[in-house]
């Protein structure tokens, strides 16, 4: 079975959790208890009608103040595929949340409130997925049991939000529009009986049409070394395998690889997966490999084909996402983690901020706060072997750590 | 012989990549075992990402004294197979030694009590890193857990403050005196588990699958009448049926479900067309709407 990944995004209000719940509800995915608990809240609560986004506000706090304030996971199968949600917060002041659930999905719902049109957060949902190269887009109208189910209000809408898709940088991505009412039920899971004027896919349906091939993104094979595994016992005295993922693309035996950073040339002997031999590792595998030739191998080190170099760099120039209360100033010292790789980095350049609404840069500015995006340059104690986000969506990519309190602090795209 | 291609199994090759990372991030990891089918499903799991090592880290098991005597005569035969250490740490000498109480009553359980023995283990083996077989579908304080989840001193989860954990990069610094929580088959659903136990013909305990026991109802749940540690008021009268249990927790606090499947296919058939969740038949959730909150906020899973 495949598993597609979904993020969420919308403000607050936007009925997300009502979104999610409708699905449940209609895939017939909420078990008895789950129901009769939501049920049982609604009624408590003095509502008159099933509140769904009682499924997925798990946290106290949430249930308190009636919004959503953490990622939260939610399983769902079809004949077709599973699913997992990530419902991510709509509040301004949790970005953070909404890069980290885009940066795992394949696939992202933007929710609009038919009654307000595009707002500015709703350029900021896009903007982040067009940053994360989150590649399938629904815009997922929304309460438009609110707006007598007008096709005319759906238009301007839709025709609003095509204006941002010539300012997008992500050009490969697809943005679908779809009509809905996740409280009544309309167009989410079944069609609408309301909107005859609309004659496209429902959520659900175009998410169980979607092609797994079509929609991660490959790139050439990458192959970080996590552990060197020798057993030393006597079934396997001079085992020496290689355990890592292939990222990107397939790695298979008899290639010629290149080790980095030694440079050092061989060819792939075995492909193990637990006790099974291969004669090829597909990406996203987690194999151990081993070598024709004994090389000085350690975590961190690189397997790569040998016509297909990464870029070797002791320096980075990346847009980063700052996660942080404590401000990314110039002179920073910060610990990149590039997919497995921690090395040491210097913050060299402020280069600007980014306006997630799509209207530029600020150049003058010379920090990032939280929430904030911008270009920024690294200088590293050590070199890392990288592709550019754009050719190689997890080799392009880094964690920040603060080396004080161990956090994760942002996360960087290599230009 | 030397097979085509890898297959993909996007969750098993996920959770392979996790222990490993465990593995090369901390110093004295350790596999929480409950005798549980996750628990059972995680360590194949760990045999595959070490292949042909042996799994690098010994088993723990938090036994409440409360336990089904199949899952522990299986824990044992289990570890000894694996040739891996098992350390058994007890909630009974955290009784005897006035660290906890026990609870009375009728919903009285020794599922709570589990918190304190196993940060007492943690402290004693200086464990930096705790594997669980925790799943983000079980319950919705789970659905926020992360895949290395930070603890403190005092075990303690902050859920308002977690680490963000961005693409599969996992982040396991941390300071001396915390540690972490790890979980694998975070994005597993039960039926996943049960699939992957079916496709890998692994071995689970006996009460999984239909059998004869004399149990009696109370609250709509169906409870164990074959163990003195169950509860039971004069009023509520035995009966033999055909049951199964679906989760595998404290005796005290776990109820069956009547059920005829003998094998993993007819249990998959079940669980497919159930309209329980697999947690609708743990009392411990039930107590408030913030149960397992609560718990974990304290150090439990």
């Amino acid at each position: 079975m495949q598993v597609l990944k979904i993020a969420t995004a919308g403000s607050v209000d936007d009925g997300k959790s009502t979104l999610i719940g409708r699905i449940l509800y209609d895939t017939k995915s909420l078990t008895t208890d789950k129901l009769e608990a939501i049920e049982k809240k609604s009624k408590q609560n003095g509502y008159d009608y099933l509140d769904f986004s009682l499924a997925t506000d798990g946290l106290v706090a949430e249930r308190e103040q009636g919004i959503t304030i953490d990622v939260a996971h939610i399983y769902f199968s079809t004949k077709k595929k599973s699913y997992i949600i990530a419902d991510t917060p709509g509040h301004v002041e949790y970005t953070r949340n909404m890069v980290t659930g885009a940066s795992t999905s394949q696939a992202s719902i933007i929710l609009i409130d038919a009654r307000k049109g595009v707002i500015e957060q709703t350029k900021r949902h896009f903007f982040i997925n067009n940053l994360l190269h989150v590649k399938e887009i629904v815009v997922a109208i929304n309460k438009m049991d609110l707006v007598e189910y007008s096709e005319k209000v759906f238009n301007e809408i839709k025709s609003e939000f095509q204006k941002l898709l010539d300012k997008r940088t992500y050009a490969e991505q697809r943005v679908t529009f779809i009509p809905i009412s996740a409280l009544k039920g309309d167009n989410v899971v079944n069609k609408s009986d309301k909107m005859s004027w609309y004659e496209g896919q429902t959520v659900l349906e175009h998410m169980e049409d979607l092609n797994f091939d079509d929609i991660y993104n490959a790139g050439t094979p990458r192959f970080p070394v996590q552990l060197v595994i020798r057993p030393k016992t006597n079934d396997f005295h001079d085992f020496r395998g290689y355990a890592g993922k292939v990222y990107g693309g397939e790695l298979n035996v008899g290639d010629e690889i290149v080790v980095l950073p030694s440079k050092t040339e061989s060819k792939i002997e075995k492909i193990y997966f637990h006790d099974q031999e291969y004669q090829t590792a597909a990406r996203r595998s987690s194999v151990t490999l081993t070598l024709e030739d004994d090389i000085n191998i350690s975590r961190g080190d690189m397997i790569v084909k040998k016509n297909d170099l990464p870029t070797i760099q002791s320096s980075l120039d990346a847009t980063v996402c700052w996660m942080d209360s404590e401000k990314l100033t110039i002179g920073k010292q910060l610990i990149v983690q590039h997919g497995i790789n921690r090395v040491l980095a210097k913050v060299n350049d402020v280069k600007n901020t980014i306006n997630t609404d799509f209207s530029g840069v600020n150049p003058e500015s010379n920090q990032l706060e939280i929430n904030d995006i911008g270009e920024i340059s690294f200088k590293l104690n050590k070199p890392v072997y990288t592709d550019s986000f754009k050719d190689h969506r997890t080799n392009g990519s880094f964690i920040l750590i603060d080396n004080q309190t161990n956090s994760t602090v942002g996360v960087g795209f290599i230009k | 012989m030397i097979k085509s291609t890898v297959n993909i199994n996007a969750l098993e090759n996920e959770a392979i990549y996790i222990f490993r990372e465990v593995v090369a991030q901390f110093e004295r990891p350790v596999l929480l075992f409950s005798g549980g089918k996750d628990s059972i499903t995680l360590v194949k799991l760990a045999q595959k990402a070490f292949y042909p090592g042996k799994i690098p880290f010994p088993l723990l098991h938090i036994d409440t004294g409360h336990n089904f005597p199949e899952t522990i005569a299986f824990r044992d035969e289990l570890a000894k197979d694996l040739g891996v250490e098992l350390i058994v740490r007890n909630v009974q000498d955290a009784i005897d030694q006035g660290k906890v109480k026990e609870e009375s009553g009728r919903y009285a359980s020794r599922n709570g009590l589990q918190i304190t023995t196993l940060l007492d283990a943690i402290e004693e083996f200086k464990f930096d890193a705790c594997i669980g077989g925790a799943r983000r579908d079980e319950e919705k304080a789970r659905a926020k857990e992360r895949i290395f989840s930070v603890r403190d001193s005092f075990g303690q989860w902050d859920e308002k403050n977690q680490r963000p954990e961005l693409f599969d990069m996992l982040n396991g610094k941390i300071d001396l005196g915390q540690n972490v929580r790890v979980f694998p088959i975070s994005n597993w659903t039960e039926l996943d588990v049960w699939t992957y136990i079916e496709s890998e013909k692994i071995e689970i305990p006996s009460i999984y699958f239909s059998h004869k026991r004399n149990v009696f109802q109370r609250d709509g749940l169906i409870w164990s009448a074959d163990d003195s540690i169950v509860y039971r008021d004069e009023e509520e009268t035995v009966e033999e049926l055909m049951v199964r249990f679906r989760t595998v927790g404290d005796m005290s606090c776990t109820a069956a479900v009547l059920s005829n499947a003998t094998e993993i296919g007819d249990v998959i058939e079940e669980i497919r067309s159930s309209t329980i969740s697999e947690r609708g038949a743990r009392i411990d959730d039930k107590r408030s709407e913030a149960a397992m909150e609560k718990r974990k906020q304290q150090g439990y899973f």
